[in-house]
């Protein structure tokens, strides 16, 4: 792509519809100035900003003091006796234990609700307006509602208790302070996927199933040879944006378990806050964030790769 | 069973031709998740309306409903809870209406006009979807620190109109217009600007209503951002990021919490109970494109 864009947009520009023909048209640009101004500013320019900030010793509130560091920021991170390397690779074994407990359940289990859904009954579009609705609410609003339910006297423990089972104290305990995030966050999101899914079920031509009916394929099947392969590749991109939503995990921990019990529960995007915005070393947090989006951009190749073999889209 | 319902038997096909048994398993299946998914939210609700006495009371119907704590929480003075209604609604409807702007030109261009470097530009665009979210929140802090931004809308506003996921659904509706209807118009003399909002809008009005909701519900719920560009200003914060400073100042104080939390879900939750189908539908649509 770096080598060819100016052909090619030469190419494009030759005008091919008789409408505006001659010379230059000053117009298109026009159309296009005032989102590319943002997109320019907010998108465009930050993706090299953020790799320039992370060369220096960046302190916001010391703009007279801005040494460049080189590549020190990033040493830092592998050097050992450095104050960001034990917090750091902490919150990022956090953000991948996450990531590996939420995706699959967040994919399987919104998969099996789409499945359910698709059926031809009464009352379809009810009970897909309910599964999704836990997704209108800010990550605000679903956070502290579970903090409330795993308080040690909340709703979960006093069911506990009635059960006579035993109470942990959710939300300060290893691994509870997992299981509470984790279940938050499957309430919060899973309605986004599953409505995802049940669209592209019902892309599926009708005519697979009774085909395979004939042959004596029974739906569990039908679901493997049929559903699963026709799914392919909304299934790569469903897996793609819940992983980068769960590595980009933030609000959850930071009002269900402010991070703890000890920092067991900060993930990435709580340290780089901290780091950047706390604690004003801005240059480490930048150096961070490329560090981590250049994880998450592997991921995702490795996930189309993966997952995505035979796929045209 | 694959004998007895041969033409039902698809995996998906839900009750239809099944006999009374499979219809309730099926439907107690479907209200199980169902309850799942409602009663966390009407257990907020009921906290937020329980008498203190009553908060860790098991009871789903509280024996002395009361509207105390929201009462407690409006006129609280350390708390401007109006003020950030107030807040919340500005910066989402701001949002709103200005992405629908820039967002609808731009596709526009994107999708009808030939120039140089279209390609380029809009691969441009294409390329930052790839980019994790993650690497923009140092930089674009900076940026909007140094632009004088903190704590302002403006501040809080102006990232998300470089959103390009508008603009890849505006273009798509766009396309898929009849393009006679455009050349029609230009033929009889209206120029392209003309065309655009006399011809083009109206018939898109459906797409950006959807993009509008969306958007509004994005920019409501907006935590992250917003606490990194307003979490200094205590009268300019949005409804989200003052309910988590809400949980620091009432620290257990549940019943008024979850009556902040109503607040906060309140409008979002109306405009979606009656405009969940779009909702859903663009959802839906998101997905089918990937």
């Amino acid at each position: 792509m770096a080598t060819t864009p100016q052909v090619k947009a030469g190419d494009v520009a030759t005008p091919s519809t008789g409408v505006q023909r001659r010379g230059f048209n000053l117009m298109p640009y026009l159309f296009i100035l005032p989102h590319f101004i943002f997109f320019g500013t907010f998108l465009l320019w930050p993706f090299f900003y953020g790799i320039y900030i992370s060369l220096f010793d960046f302190d916001f509130l010391r703009p007279e003091y801005r040494p460049f560091v080189g590549l020190r920021n990033y040493q830092n991170l592998f050097s050992r006796e450095s104050i960001q390397f034990t917090d750091f690779w902490r919150s990022i074994r956090n953000t991948g234990a996450f990531v590996f407990w939420s995706v699959p359940p967040l994919v399987v289990i919104a998969l099996l609700l789409a499945v359910l859904l698709n059926g031809r009954f009464r009352g379809r579009n009810f009970f897909r307006a309910l599964y999704f609705a836990p997704y209108a609410l800010s990550v605000t609003v679903a956070a502290l509602l579970w903090w409330w339910i795993f308080q040690p006297s909340g709703m979960v423990n006093q069911l506990l208790g009635r059960l006579g089972l035993g109470q942990p104290q959710w939300l300060s305990e290893m691994p509870w302070a997992w299981v509470a995030i984790t279940v938050a966050t499957v309430w919060w999101t899973i309605g986004f996927n599953t409505v995802i899914f049940l669209a592209a079920l019902q892309e599926i031509p009708e005519s697979l199933y009774e085909a395979a009916s004939i042959d004596g394929a029974n739906p569990v099947q039908q679901f493997f040879a049929i559903t699963i392969p026709m799914l392919r590749p909304v299934l790569v991109f469903v897996i793609t944006i819940t992983l980068l939503a769960s590595a980009n995990l933030f609000g959850q921990p930071y009002l269900m378990t402010q991070g703890g019990p000890l920092q067991q529960t900060e993930s990435i995007m709580m340290r780089i806050y901290s780091e950047g915005i706390l604690q004003n070393r801005m240059g480490s947090a930048a150096a961070m964030s490329v560090m981590v989006a250049a994880i998450l951009l592997i991921l995702t190749v490795l996930n189309f790769r993966i997952f995505g073999r035979g796929d045209q889209s | 069973m694959a004998t007895v319902t041969a033409t039902s038997d698809r995996v998906s096909s839900g009750p239809v031709g099944g006999g009374l048994p499979r219809k309730l398993v099926y439907y107690s299946l479907l209200t199980l998740f169902a309850l799942f998914f409602l009663l966390p939210l009407v257990w907020m609700f009921v906290t937020a309306i329980k008498p203190f006495a009553e908060w860790v009371t098991p009871n789903w119907i509280p024996k002395n409903p009361t509207l105390q704590n929201f009462r407690d929480i409006f006129v609280d003075p350390t708390l401007p809870v109006r003020r950030w209604f107030f807040n919340s609604l500005a910066i989402s409807i701001l949002t709103t209406v200005l992405t629908l702007a820039v967002d609808a030109v731009a596709a526009y261009a994107y999708a009808r006009m030939e120039f140089r470097g279209r390609n380029l530009l809009f691969g441009l665009l294409l390329a930052t979807l790839v980019m994790p979210g993650i690497m923009f929140l140092v930089p674009n802090f900076l940026t909007v620190a140094r632009l004088g931004w903190l704590g302002t809308y403006q501040g809080v506003i102006a990232p998300g109109l470089a959103g390009v996921f508008g603009v890849f659904f505006l273009r798509q509706f766009f396309q898929g217009i009849p393009k006679e209807l455009e050349e029609a118009a230009l033929i009889d003399g209206a120029g392209i600007w003309t065309t655009f909002l006399r011809v083009v809008l109206p018939l898109a009005s459906g797409a950006l209503a959807t993009l509008g909701i969306i958007t509004f519900m994005a920019a409501w719920n907006e935590f992250l951002w917003a606490l990194l560009i307003l979490g200094n200003e205590r009268e300019m914060l949005t409804l989200p990021v003052g309910l988590a400073t809400l949980q620091g100042q009432y620290n257990f104080d549940y019943g008024k919490l979850m009556a902040g939390a109503a607040v906060t879900t309140l409008p979002v939750l109306i405009l979606y109970i009656f405009l969940q189908r779009y909702i859903v539908q663009s959802v839906a649509m998101t997905g089918l494109k990937g």
